[in-house]
């Protein structure tokens, strides 16, 4: 009863729904390019953080800049 | 599709060009998959390039000697899965299907209506599974790899998704 009942689900599914074969039309490509490039030109927050604590440490201890100059 | 293997490690190791060799060759199969699972083009060309955005991110966490469709179509499965899940759409035909496209006419648009309300009403998990194995009929195995679970898993996904179906169809009054 249970599997009869089942299977008219699935007819239904089948006759409600269309598969879907459809290829892609265009290249994405150029699409995810884009995507790339955004994110490429963020800088991350660990970075601007890292430069806040450099610079607050300069700011602080301005003896410290000639040993920074020395070791860059 | 066998890739070599040492354009996988090249992709690996976060190299663009092997990436951009990798997209072009797969970005169709992908979005075919993904096309299946959200029923709508202009999204399953977006979740396309989320997918593969995915998977750049996550190269160095591939292995070489394994399938990268395989990979990727695992990927593409959970961005889909996160869509779906996100948007609590409701997976249907889009209104401007044309009618041609539709398998059998002999059912009432009203029914047809109320099956695909139903069906959006189920959790995502279990209308993707529901809809792969019922409506695309693609074989269990290839459902759990893209899924990440066991074949049982799957029918047992399917399983709960038809038990769930019919009750909410009889809500909306249609007896199956």
């Amino acid at each position: 009863m249970n599997q009869h009942h089942d299977e008219k689900i699935r007819e239904l599914l089948k006759q409600s729904f269309a598969p879907r074969n459809e290829e892609l039309g265009r290249d994405l490509w150029p699409q995810m390019l884009r995507r790339l490039e955004e994110h490429s030109a963020v800088v991350p927050w660990f970075d601007w953080a890292l430069l806040a604590l450099v610079a607050l440490c300069l700011y602080l201890v301005p003896n410290t800049i000639p040993l920074l100059l020395y070791h860059l | 599709m066998e890739q070599p293997r040492e354009l996988l490690q090249q992709f690996a190791h976060g190299d663009l060009e092997a990436f951009e060799s990798l997209f072009r060759q797969f970005q169709g199969e992908v979005y075919g998959w993904i096309v299946r699972i959200v029923r709508d083009p202009g999204i399953a060309e977006d979740l396309t390039v989320e997918t593969f955005w995915r998977i750049h991110r996550a190269h160095a966490r591939f292995d070489p000697g394994r399938s990268f469709a395989a990979w990727a179509r695992r990927i593409a499965t959970n961005t889909a899965l996160d869509y779906l899940k996100s948007a609590r759409v409701e997976t249907g035909l889009p209104e401007d299907l044309p009618a041609a496209a539709l398998p059998n006419p002999g059912i009432e648009q009203d029914v047809r209506e109320r099956v695909r309300r139903a069906f959006g009403q189920l959790p995502p998990k279990l209308r993707v599974a529901a809809m792969l194995a019922l409506i695309d009929e693609e074989p269990y195995a290839e459902i759990a790899d893209a899924l990440g679970i066991s074949i049982g898993a799957v029918k047992l996904r399917v399983f709960r998704a038809v038990r769930l179906l019919r009750n909410h169809l009889k809500q909306l009054g249609v007896e199956p």
